[in-house]
């Protein structure tokens, strides 16, 4: 296992990549890393294009990655995916919501929505994890899970005891939706696995 | 916030902030929202025995805490890099006055102006204020130097400014909690106008007392903990302060820093001490050469802009290969995707306007807020972006340059908190110097680009607690707009023709688009209905699509597929509506003349 990292979460304003976000520092912090992450609020997050950064590792200095330095990149959407390819590295981990989101432009005609986008990632040798969150989430009885889902996929990654994340998603979610966040948990670990 | 390890808490810089000045027992925060200082004032009013207030603007802001800490208790104005300009005015004299409980200034900047007009550096009213200012690196440091900067203010009689960036505010990190400190400050009248009272034979007696102050802030910078030399290897060493430390730490790990903690004002005798320590000295600053003058004018030599970008972020890449050209990993080249810029939400009641305005032959003077996502295509209707307010009178100017022909040429766009920002004056300036241009107050109920905060318009405080509610339509009446006229935005059709008649006049007319932003709580909460799309009657006119609206999405016909599938042989596609996406605002089949959109019960 790693000592530090450098994870990069992707999607669309909206998705709810601050949460899963979340979730993630808490289990390393809990595991004794120090951390820092780094967000953008504001006019970015009307439906554009989000990202948030997160490090980890003994003791970390700059909040933001370097390009050519992510280790796993979670994207919540296939597009975004392949938007960050300079952060990545050959043997960098993506894993993906198996999910298109519409641009302005592809949703009124002036674009389209490129065909095997994944493709990009894998031609250069970069490991790609798809993972069809939505699916799994409905599967596990509450579609809002899908956030879930993808940190199960990703804490198969990690340097950090799945009962750690466990004891995080219990303490952080109501107590009607924990079984079933729990389960939305496993369904994305025993993809990775 | 939530707790990280033994005595360690998770939260971003603008949570340290909000923590740090509960800790330093501030009594009275004032600010208005702004990227990416809003989280501050909004953590602070969750403290019990702070009062917290959203302010109409920066200026009002910043003078309830300056009236606090005349009354002796410790105070805290926020605002981002933009507002420290519209608080300029009480800021440079404060300067004079001095404080009698602690007041702090946070001035949260946005290099690479992530949601921002411009991306001006701060530092420099440290310089014309003749104010001492604190730069903390992270979001730890950031609460400690907010505690600081409160006991530095009643120790120095000054007037204290924290700046921070955005990789400040919204950087996360693990923050101690300590120890609740007290003023020495005491609550109550205090009658002092040679201090209190900036007329000129006073102001000129204060005038001195500054450069006094300004000296013992020089000689405490020299000897304070936080400008630290950092000692190192002395081949190349450098000078930094706030986050840009953090990326010289990353890049260049062995090195010398001398860290600056206070960016103004400098010490001297350590900055030469330093200099004569390494064989060269690098200043790492992001923005302007802040750092980089002052420290040339004390004859010293080193480098600065000559390698580091003046414009942007800087991040530990951008460092070190402007310093090691060349070094760092190959990287893989960028694969070129269609974009995916921000876009009005889903039932936003500012997309009726926009697209109203984009078929209208008008000049549309914008303002800021979400609705400056107006200008992005398919809507394309805005024409001008300044600063908060500018829309009114940039309208009006440009309708007396106009002339004559210009009475139906120039409408000006603003949201409810920016017109009590700073549009109201500029309203009255409109009917007091008589132009026709139209005025239409985009009235959501709320300060929404920031993420829901209240305003004087939206009938609650800070603490959601219920509180006047200013009539926009009273007052545009009462300063002497004849022509006031409300519309329903999501009613495109009939807003239309308001429009029009509005745009026609000639003489001064406001439009009130009066419909809450579908983010607020009780929007998110109705009963989940949505349109959908009578996929047989759509004749692929487009007229939905042109909206922009997210849940809106068109398919293009491929070769024969119209006539297979029913349609026209000329039709070149149809829409559809994602009923999940779909917030039910109805704009589209009010545009829609074919009954292919239709309201229904069928969202769960």
């Amino acid at each position: 296992m790693n000592e530090n990292g450098n994870i990069l979460f992707s999607g669309v304003g909206g998705q709810g990549i601050l949460l899963a976000s979340e979730i993630t520092v808490y289990s390393l912090l809990s595991a004794g890393y120090d951390a820092k992450k780094s967000e953008v609020h504001g006019m970015a997050q009307r439906g554009g294009s989000v990202t948030a950064q997160l490090r980890y590792g003994k003791k970390v200095f700059s909040p933001l990655i370097e390009p050519g330095c992510v280790d796993i990149q979670m994207a919540f959407e296939m597009m975004e995916a392949v938007r960050y390819l300079p952060y990545l590295h050959k043997g960098s981990k993506v894993i993906v919501n198996t999910q298109r989101i519409l641009p302005p432009s592809v949703a009124t005609g002036k674009a389209v929505y490129p065909e095997n986008v994944l493709d990009h990632l894998t031609q250069r040798e970069i490991v790609v994890v798809p993972v069809d969150a939505f699916d799994l989430a409905r599967a596990v009885g509450e579609v809002k899970t899908a956030n879930v889902v993808m940190v199960g996929a990703l804490s198969a990654f990690l340097p950090v005891d799945p009962a750690v994340f466990e004891e995080i998603i219990r303490a952080r979610v109501p107590e009607r939706f924990r079984e079933v966040n729990m389960k939305a948990f496993l369904a994305g670990r025993n993809v990775s696995k | 916030m939530t707790h990280a390890k033994e005595n360690g808490l998770w939260m971003s810089g603008n949570e340290a902030i909000a923590l740090g000045a509960y800790e330093a027992g501030v009594k009275i925060a004032s600010g208005y929202p702004g990227t990416p200082s809003t989280e501050i004032m909004e953590n602070l009013s969750r403290y019990e025995g702070v009062y917290t207030e959203w302010a109409p603007n920066e200026k009002v802001g910043l003078e309830v805490a300056i009236g606090a800490s005349f009354a002796g208790v410790r105070a805290l104005a926020t605002m981002k890099h933009v507002g420290v300009n519209v608080a300029a005015d009480p800021l440079f004299t404060a300067s004079y006055t001095g404080v009698c409980g602690g007041l702090v200034v946070v001035s949260a900047d946005d290099p690479e102006m992530h949601s921002s007009q411009n991306e001006q550096d701060n530092r420099n009213y440290a310089f014309a204020a003749k104010l001492p200012m604190l730069e903390p690196s992270d979001p730890s440091e950031a609460k400690d130097m907010v505690k600081l900067a409160f006991q530095l203010s009643e120790d120095f009689d000054t007037p204290i400014m924290l700046r921070i960036t955005t990789r400040v505010s919204h950087v996360k990190g693990v923050v101690a909690e300590g120890e609740k400190t007290t003023s020495s400050a005491v609550c109550g009248i205090n009658k002092i106008p040679g201090k209190l009272v900036m007329l000129p034979a006073m102001a000129r007696q204060r005038r001195i007392v500054v450069e006094e102050r300004m000296q013992k802030c020089r000689e405490l910078a020299e000897t304070a903990a936080f400008n630290r030399i950092e000692p190192g290897d002395c081949k190349r060493g450098f000078i930094t302060s706030g986050v840009s430390y953090l990326y010289v730490k990353e890049a260049f790990p062995e090195a010398a820093v001398l860290k600056l903690g206070m960016c103004w004002p400098l010490p001297e005798k350590k900055i030469r001490e330093f200099a004569a320590m390494v064989e060269e000295l690098i200043i790492v600053e992001e923005l302007d050469p802040f750092l980089e003058t002052h420290i040339k004018a004390m004859g010293i030599v080193c480098h600065g802009k000559d390698c580091i970008p003046n414009q942007g972020e800087l991040n530990t890449a951008i460092v070190r290969q402007a310093i090691e050209p060349g070094s760092g990993p190959e990287l893989f080249a960028a694969v070129e995707l269609p974009n995916r810029p921000p876009n009005m939400c889903a039932g936003c009641p500012h997309r009726g306007i926009f697209y109203n305005l984009s078929r209208m032959k008008v000049f549309v003077s914008g303002d800021i807020g979400c609705y400056t996502l107006g200008f992005l295509p398919p809507l394309s209707a805005m024409d001008s972006c300044v600063c908060m307010g500018a829309s009114v009178s940039i309208a009006h100017g440009m309708a007396k340059a106009l002339g004559e022909d210009g009475y139906n040429k120039v409408v000006s766009v603003i949201g409810d908190s920016t017109f009590i920002h700073s549009g109201i004056t500029g309203l009255i300036n409109t009917v007091y110097n008589n132009s026709a241009s139209t005025l239409i107050i985009l009235d959501n109920r709320i300060t929404a680009m920031t993420g829901q905060q209240h305003n004087p318009a939206s009938g609650y405080s800070i603490k959601g607690e219920a509180a006047s509610s200013l009539d926009l339509e009273a007052l545009c009446r009462a300063v002497g707009v004849k022509h006031v006229y409300t519309v329903n935005p999501h009613d495109v059709v009939e807003t239309r023709k308001v429009l029009k008649e509005a745009v026609e006049l000639r003489e001064p007319s406001v439009v009130i688009s009066l419909a809450p932003c579908v983010l607020l709580p009780e929007m998110k909460e109705r009963k989940p209905v949505s349109y959908f799309t009578n996929q047989e009657n759509c004749v692929g006119c487009m007229s939905c699509i042109r909206l922009g609206c997210p849940a809106i999405s068109w398919t293009s016909f491929g070769d024969g597929e119209a006539e297979s599938r029913g349609y026209r042989s000329s039709q070149k596609g149809i829409s559809k509506i994602d009923e999940i996406i779909c917030n039910d605002c109805g704009q589209c089949a009010s545009l829609c003349k074919f009954n292919a959109i239709t309201r229904g019960e069928g969202k769960k």
